[in-house]
């Protein structure tokens, strides 16, 4: 239990089937099984050991507002194929796979909201979507999160959970890092905070652009945080990797996190810094 | 199918003649190297040649930054360390003199021999080197000097300690402390422009990109690795994604091209940093001329501009 696991499953982000072997409801820790709505109704949580399973958008979306107060914004922004880019499959198959398995137009939810009664701007990453990567659209999507929150003059919350940039949109992909930052630049310069959640994993480009830029960064247990991943480092350096390589704990231990929060303490958490950052207690 | 690919190029042709390939400067005296250099672009469309651009990017014999600071500044002094633990040698930045005005620079640079390679890192850049630009962007932005950025790495290095160390962290307040400058910002790809260790230090006024320069997401051999499990695919990986200046032009990412002597700009690197002076010449006498918080204005709102959605 103690032993932490490392999922190197984001060095395949956006491959058909990656390696899980195991049922995605059997806690890779524990080895205790669940159903959906045993784990749903424990925020995704493991009830015996407290691993913290991936959470979609909605979901976690549904854990941290005020009952039916989210409302979606930029709902009809949809990734484009510039390069008509194909590696083993188009992907714009791709794209289509993951709508249909996900429900979701895009790897990004964005919204407005309230939590503990306090206004804020949402903008949730969801990793069953390609990876969580960052394409163009889900930059499109973080950069009028920020807008809509300077306009409202609202705090930014981003939960975040990707293994990059996409890829299969080349440097336009990158792009969205410089994209991301001027986003986040131009809400701090209006007077804005950005409150940045990191949950499992948040790795190479959206740590390196908007997620780091949180004024206040915090991230789930175990949540892997590193700009290369455990594998790439292993095979370049041949170093071999500190058991906790990359994890959340070790990166507050480093003084790169403000503090490594449990899921169910999320919500609190966050509420507690809208009521702080908002202005003239509204 | 030949037809189809000849129609693709004269319409990239005609875009290309619409932008402004020497940030405006220099251009008629440049024009009839320029035509010649277009009509080898346009020639150089296919995927082999895509490839040869990415061999020429990585030449052992590419001029780096410091083979153009000695061409191009004079009064050059180095500058050391991030003031907070090491000197990274994958980065240079310093202060010197370009056509009568100070300018800050930072770079990349690769070495030449194996100990010099092993000493810069072969390019990749630790968080330590990173701060040592910031903290030269700090500098020039106090004393209103203009930062000239060359960006030359295969990406910002990936292993334990730099992670430690918190690379992700500081490559995004590279890209913060670039779009909160209140000066005048020239960024130019003269090799690799490998992915967010690239993209740190270009988040600039004007990107400009050496004809033989790359600039990509990921590397060919990473994407290969990736998407197609198999290192060995780097080619088809290239053709791809496309990480040649033209296709950079094409999607907005970059503002112009500078040409390079025929062959490359390992052939002449002299007559390379003529041509890159000019280049740089002509984009800063421009951003001289803007505000500097319209400077910061505009910056952001090209790079927030960037990216194809529907």
């Amino acid at each position: 239990m103690s032993s932490s696991r490392i999922d190197v499953s984001i060095e395949h982000r956006g491959t058909p089937e990656p390696l899980g072997e195991k049922h995605p409801n059997t806690c890779p820790q524990c080895e205790s099984h669940y159903r959906d709505d045993e784990l749903n109704a424990n925020l995704w949580v493991c009830p015996h050991c407290g691993h913290h399973f991936p959470m979609k958008a909605r979901a976690r979306i549904a854990s941290l507002v005020d009952e039916g107060t989210f409302a979606e914004e930029a709902a009809d922004v949809r990734s484009e194929d510039p390069l008509h880019f194909f590696d083993l499959r188009p992907y714009g198959e791709r794209l289509a796979e993951a709508e249909l398995k996900t429900g979701l137009g895009e790897a990004m939810v964005i919204g407005n909201a309230e939590i503990e009664t306090t206004p804020c701007e949402l903008a949730v990453m969801d990793f069953s979507f390609m990876g969580g990567s960052m394409g163009s659209a889900v930059g499109e999507k973080f950069s009028r999160a920020c807008d809509s929150a300077a306009e409202r003059g609202v705090t930014l919350v981003a939960v975040t959970a990707s293994g990059g940039a996409r890829m299969q949109e080349g440097i336009l992909s990158l792009m969205q890092l410089p994209k991301t930052v001027c986003a986040v630049e131009d809400l701090k310069d209006a007077g804005g905070a950005l409150i940045t959640v990191m949950a499992h994993p948040t790795t190479a480009g959206v740590l390196a652009s908007f997620a780091s830029l949180g004024d206040v960064v915090i991230a789930e247990p175990n949540a892997l945080m590193s700009f290369a991943g455990p594998r790439v480092v292993q095979q370049t350096t041949r170093e071999k990797l500190p058991d906790d390589f990359g994890l959340s704990d070790s990166n507050y231990r480093l003084g790169h996190l403000d503090a490594v929060v449990r899921r169910p303490e999320i919500k609190p958490y966050v509420a507690r810094l809208l009521r702080l950052f908002s202005k003239n207690g509204d | 199918m030949a037809t189809d690919h000849e129609l693709r190029l004269r319409e990239r042709l005609s875009r290309l003649r619409n932008v402004n390939l020497l940030g405006g400067a220099r251009v008629s005296a440049e024009l009839e190297k320029l035509e010649r250099q277009l009509a080898r672009i346009a020639e150089e469309a296919t995927d082999e040649d895509i490839w040869q651009s990415v061999e020429l990017a990585r030449h052992e014999d590419r001029p780096y930054t410091l083979d153009y600071v000695e061409r191009l500044l004079e009064d050059w002094v180095e500058l050391h360390g991030d003031r907070v633990r090491a000197d990274d040698h994958a980065v240079v930045a310093g202060l010197g003199r370009f056509d009568g005005r100070t300018i800050a620079l930072v770079g990349h640079q690769k070495g030449r021999d194996i100990k010099d390679r092993i000493d810069r890192n072969f390019g990749s850049a630790h968080p330590e080197g990173y701060r040592k630009a910031m903290r030269l962007m700090k500098l020039a932005d106090r004393h209103g000097f203009p930062l000239v950025t060359l960006v030359d790495t295969p990406g910002a290095y990936p292993g334990v300690a730099a992670e430690q160390h918190g690379q992700g962290g500081t490559l995004a307040r590279s890209h913060e402390l670039m779009a909160r400058l209140e000066i005048p910002t020239v960024a130019c790809i003269i090799g690799e422009g490998g992915s967010g260790g690239a993209s740190a230090i270009a988040l600039a006024d004007r990107v400009l990109m050496q004809e033989n320069a790359i600039y990509s997401v990921i590397s060919p051999e990473g994407c290969a690795a990736i998407l197609w499990r198999d290192a060995g695919e780097a080619k088809k990986a290239a053709a791809a994604f496309r990480p040649d200046a033209l296709h950079c032009l094409e999607l907005g990412v970059v503002d112009s091209i500078v040409p390079e002597p025929n062959g490359g700009a390992h052939t002449d690197a002299d007559e390379a940093a003529r041509l890159l002076g000019a280049a740089l010449h002509g984009a800063l006498d421009e951003l001289e001329a803007v505000p500097s918080d319209e400077l910061k204005r505009r910056r952001r709102a090209r790079f927030r501009s960037l990216g194809v959605f529907a």
